[in-house]
């Protein structure tokens, strides 16, 4: 075949196909997915000339490898790791210019969790209720990269911007996470509040996209048992029975039934996305909506 | 829309023998979201019937989520969520009128593993389970899970039974099943907790279709048996 595509040639441990996810139905019970650091993922996009919505590759920890079968602009974001064409060393960050026929190769993260690799043209897949993401937690969208699997690329939208270098973020060594208290603050003592705020957590192994589990010391609760289900934000910190607070991210489920102590807001997401396991982790009290003095963070 | 007018109206309708409900309770959820707490499931059923008609008429800020539960319909994505909060607790809520939407009918064979177990904790046989849950009519309060899984209420509180105490690793597609208050049927294969009963070919979730899932919040249901309820020799 000599279509528009790439063959994979190292799926590395999980890579997914993701854009801006598929927010809007919830109430069917389909969480909203796309890229976790979503400021990573437009910028990858922009560095090759991509609208922000167009479907890069997310990959956790080891990175993957791919063969063009046409020549593409790249560029690997998020996670910075050592990026090779047929074995030799091109920019993180930037965009490249790769001929048919070469080997990308997207590295280990050398700090971070997931890198993001845009094409020209955007990953190809059929769409699901409006998004090409990958929700790991209920199936929807394309399956993870196999070795061997064939990916289709988009038409190009044109010709890279001009760019030498572009400001990011990084990685944060230590994740301090705002949380505004809600909507279920109540079900814990004062004394499980003051450890939700003064604890020293640590990024758990079992994180994934679904959520970002914590080590560290349990919340005490007020009252034992279930709430009825309710509907469940991106960012909650729900509080299983083990009182370690769970982060949810992208593929979390829609609804639940443990106790939500607050919320972390939106734009810190992505710095959670990219705390590796073992990462320290700290709560901060943000005030609650209406309230003066709103901390605004971002990364874009 | 403005509410005075839905409240004279549903109150008119209704010849006075509901009141209207008070506004909900009002719960933070970050910075762009708000939890709506009412007291019961037909409550959250009438919020979100209001909420949805304020949506239609354009009398609702933008939201990007709304989403019903058991005794709560969360709003996400809301600009300005105090302002909304401000207002939500002013709101009268009329009381549901049950339309005369068409209920979806669901086939089922009444053939789940658990319909003895069903059966003994109803204290009938398992051809009256099959009677009685497709003689009820039941409702979509919300859905959950997995995409297209509806939690469907409408069994009396002495029909409701446990989960199982072990779940299964695999629940076939298409079964249906109870667990506390609900009914439910799986959209796909998954691990499961809930009481099999029988079994559907109908299609719970299509993402070719609009909307994907068969079973939408508020939905009516009916389940239909398909066939009798099994050989004879597997009843006791």
């Amino acid at each position: 075949m000599t279509d528009s595509a790439f063959a994979v040639v190292r799926a590395g441990a999980l890579t997914t196909v993701q854009d801006l996810g598929r927010a809007g139905h919830a109430h069917l019970g389909v969480p909203r997915s796309g890229a976790l650091d979503e400021p990573a993922h437009r910028l990858a996009n922009r560095l090759v000339g991509n609208p922000e919505d167009a479907a890069t590759l997310e990959t956790t920890l080891t990175g993957c490898a791919v063969r063009l079968r046409r020549a593409a602009t790249v560029a690997v974001t998020g996670a910075p790791c050592p990026v090779t064409v047929d074995g030799r060393t091109v920019a993180w960050g930037a965009p490249v210019r790769l001929p048919d026929g070469t080997v990308l190769d997207v590295g280990p993260a050398t700090h971070g969790v997931r890198s993001y690799v845009a094409f020209g043209g955007g990953v190809d897949a059929e769409p699901v209720l409006g998004s090409r993401s990958t929700d790991v937690l209920s199936g929807l969208g394309p399956a993870p990269l196999a070795d061997g699997a064939v990916l289709r690329l988009g038409a190009s939208y044109g010709p890279a911007p001009a760019v030498d270098w572009v400001p990011y973020a990084g990685i944060v060594p230590e994740l301090v996470l705002p949380v505004v208290l809600g909507p279920r603050d109540d079900w814990f003592t004062a004394a499980g509040l003051r450890t939700l705020t003064t604890g020293r957590f640590r990024v758990a192994a079992a994180s994934n996209r679904i959520g970002l589990r914590t080590e560290g010391p349990a919340l005490e609760r007020a009252r034992d048992g279930e709430l009825p289900s309710e509907g469940m934000a991106l960012g909650a910190l729900q509080v299983p029975p083990d009182g370690r607070p769970v982060l949810f991210l992208a593929d979390h489920p829609t609804t639940g039934g443990y106790p939500v102590v607050g919320v972390v807001p939106e734009p810190y997401l992505a710095a959670a996305a990219q705390a590796a396991p073992g990462t320290p982790v700290r709560f901060a009290p943000l005030r609650r909506p209406g309230q003066a003095s709103r901390v605004r963070a971002g990364r874009r | 829309m403005t509410g005075g007018a839905t409240t004279a109206r549903a109150a008119g309708a209704d010849g006075g023998a509901e009141a209207p409900q008070p506004g909900p309770r009002v719960l933070p959820v970050g910075e762009h979201g708000l939890l709506l707490e009412v007291g019961s499931g037909e409550a959250v059923e009438a919020l979100h019937a209001e909420l949805l008609r304020r949506a239609a008429a354009r009398t609702l800020p933008a939201v990007r989520e709304i989403v019903p539960a058991a005794r709560t319909v969360l709003l996400d994505g809301v600009a300005d969520p105090a302002r909304l909060a401000a207002e939500l607790v002013t709101w009268e809520i009329p009381p549901l009128v049950r339309g005369d939407e068409e209920a979806v009918e669901v086939p089922v064979r009444y053939d789940g593993p658990d319909l003895a177990d069903v059966a003994g904790l109803w204290g009938v046989t398992p051809q009256e389970v099959a009677r009685i849950h497709s003689g009820t009519e039941f409702r979509v309060a919300f859905s959950g899970f997995a995409p297209g899984f509806g939690y469907l209420t409408g069994l009396p509180e002495r029909l409701h039974v446990p989960r199982r105490a072990t779940p299964r690793t695999r629940v076939p597609v298409g079964s249906v099943a109870l667990a506390g208050p609900y009914t439910g049927v799986y959209p796909r294969s998954s691990p499961g907790g809930w009481q099999l009963i029988g079994t559907t070919d109908a299609v719970l979730w299509d993402t070719a279709r609009d909307p994907a899932a068969l079973l939408t919040p508020g939905a009516r249901v009916r389940f239909v048996v398909a066939e009798p309820t099994g050989p004879e020799g597997r009843e006791q």
